[in-house]
C-alpha cells in the first residue's frame, strides 16, 4: 500500500542534496517524513537493494539509489537476484526480472 | 523553417559510466564516432537552440504530478543529478533558452496541454547525449520530456501529435532550432536482465521509424512493448516525436546490440525535415 510513500523517499533523496544530508545524519528523522511499512522503513535503513527491488521500486529511482549508495554496477545487478533468491519475484511495477537471473554480457560474465 | 536539424540518439548511464568496462572497444568507439559526426552535424545547422527530447527517469517529475509532456523554459539546468563518478560526467550547468521556450509554448499550446517548467535537473537521460553533442555545453538547451515511465504513460498517437505541434512552433519563430530525441529501443535497464537486447523488434521498429510508417509506429500497444522490448521500450515515444516533428525520411547512421554493456541498442539517426 506505501510503495508509492516508499518510491517517494527514494525520489527526493536521489534529486535532493538536503535530502541527502539529511539521510546520512539522521535517517530515521527523514523516514518519519513519510507513512512507510516497517518492512520499507527497515529495508531503507539497511540500503537492501534486493528488497527495495521485490517491493517493486521503480528500476530507474533504485538505481539511482544504489549510485548515490556507491554501489558497483554488477554488484548492483547480483544483489537484485538475491532480493528475489530471498524473497520472491517482483511484487509491483514494471521492473521485474523476466531473463531467469542469467547476465547479458561478456563483461559481466568475465568479471 | 527555422527546424534545421532533426536528430535521435539513445541515451544510458552507461554509455559514460560503463565505458571502461566495454571488451568490444572498436563497436563502442565506432558508436562514439557517430555521436561525434551528429555533433558536427547539429553544429554544420547553425542551430542556435537545441531541444532535446527525453524519456526522463524520476529527476523531475513524480506521480504526484507527472505531466504527459512538459518543456523546461528556465533560464539554466544543472546535472546531472546522479553520482558524477558513477556516470563519468562532471556537475555542469547547461544553459537554457527561456524566451524561445516560452515562444515555443504558447505555440504548441495551440494544439497539445503541455506543462512548462522553470526548474529542471537532468538526469543521464539528457546529461549523456549532451555529454557528447555539446561537451561544452555552449549551446542552450530547451528540454522537453515525454511521460515513457510512470503509467499510465503518454499514448503514442499523441506523442506523434506533440511532435508535429514541435514542428509547428518550431516554424512559428525565426530562431535556427535543432531537435534531438533521445530514448530507447528494446533494453531492460536497471533489472538482473540489464544487457538483453531484441534486436530484431529493434531493427524492425526502426525500419518504421525512418520510413516513417505512422500508422505501423502508432499501432504498437504497450502490452506487445513490454514483451518484447521490455520497459524501456516505452522510450519510443520520443523517436515517434521526432519523426513526426521532421516529417521526412530518415538515415539510420548507427545501431547495434554488439554493445549489451550499455544496456540498450545503440542508435544515431538523422531525419530529413519535410517543407
Amino acid at each position: 500500500m506505501s510503495l508509492y510513500q516508499l518510491q517517494k523517499f527514494l525520489y527526493v533523496l536521489n534529486r535532493d542534496e538536503a535530502a541527502q544530508q539529511k539521510y546520512r545524519a539522521d535517517i530515521d528523522s527523514l523516514i518519519g517524513e513519510y507513512d512507510l511499512s516497517d518492512e520499507e522503513a527497515q529495508a531503507l535503513r539497511e540500503g537492501d537493494i534486493g528488497l527495495l527491488y521485490v517491493l517493486g521500486v521503480n528500476g530507474q529511482i533504485l538505481m539511482h539509489y544504489a549510485a548515490f549508495l556507491g554501489i558497483e554496477w554488477f554488484d548492483y545487478l547480483d544483489l537484485m537476484r538475491e532480493g528475489i533468491d530471498k524473497h520472491g519475484p517482483v511484487r509491483d511495477g514494471v521492473y521485474a526480472m523476466t531473463g531467469g537471473g542469467q547476465s547479458f554480457t561478456v563483461e559481466e560474465k568475465k568479471r | 523553417m527555422s527546424l534545421v536539424y532533426v536528430g535521435a540518439c539513445s541515451h544510458a548511464p552507461g554509455i559514460t559510466g560503463r565505458a571502461h568496462l566495454v571488451e568490444n572497444t572498436a563497436k563502442r568507439d565506432e558508436f562514439y564516432a557517430a555521436l561525434d559526426q551528429q555533433r558536427q552535424d547539429i553544429e554544420a545547422s547553425g542551430a542556435e537552440a537545441l531541444i532535446i527530447v527525453a524519456a526522463e527517469h524520476f529527476a523531475n517529475f513524480f506521480m504526484n504530478n507527472m505531466p504527459a509532456f512538459c518543456i523546461g523554459i528556465g533560464g539554466s539546468y544543472s546535472g546531472p543529478i546522479e553520482d558524477p563518478e558513477w556516470l563519468k560526467i562532471p556537475k555542469a550547468t547547461v544553459p537554457g533558452a527561456p524566451d524561445l521556450g516560452r515562444r515555443l509554448v504558447r505555440e504548441v499550446m495551440q494544439s497539445v496541454d503541455v506543462a512548462y517548467a522553470e526548474e529542471w535537473k537532468f538526469d543521464h537521460g539528457i546529461m549523456v547525449p549532451l555529454h557528447f553533442l555539446t561537451p561544452k555545453y555552449d549551446l542552450p538547451i530547451i528540454p522537453v520530456n515525454i511521460n515513457c515511465q510512470g503509467p499510465p504513460l503518454t499514448p503514442l498517437h499523441r506523442a506523434w501529435t506533440f511532435g508535429e505541434a514541435l514542428r509547428r512552433a518550431c516554424d512559428s519563430v525565426p530562431d535556427k532550432i535543432a531537435l534531438v530525441s533521445t530514448g530507447g529501443v528494446s533494453h531492460w535497464p536497471a533489472t538482473p536482465d540489464s544487457g538483453k537486447i531484441n534486436e530484431a523488434w529493434d531493427r524492425e521498429f526502426l525500419g518504421r521509424l525512418m520510413r516513417q510508417e505512422r500508422d505501423k509506429l502508432l499501432s504498437y500497444s504497450d502490452e506487445e512493448t513490454y514483451a518484447q522490448a521490455g520497459q524501456g521500450g516505452f522510450e519510443i515515444r520520443t523517436y515517434l516525436a521526432a519523426a513526426a516533428a521532421a516529417g521526412g525520411p530518415g538515415e539510420l547512421q548507427f545501431y547495434t546490440a554488439e554493445l549489451p554493456i550499455f544496456a540498450v541498442g545503440v542508435t544515431v539517426a538523422r531525419f530529413d525535415i519535410a517543407a
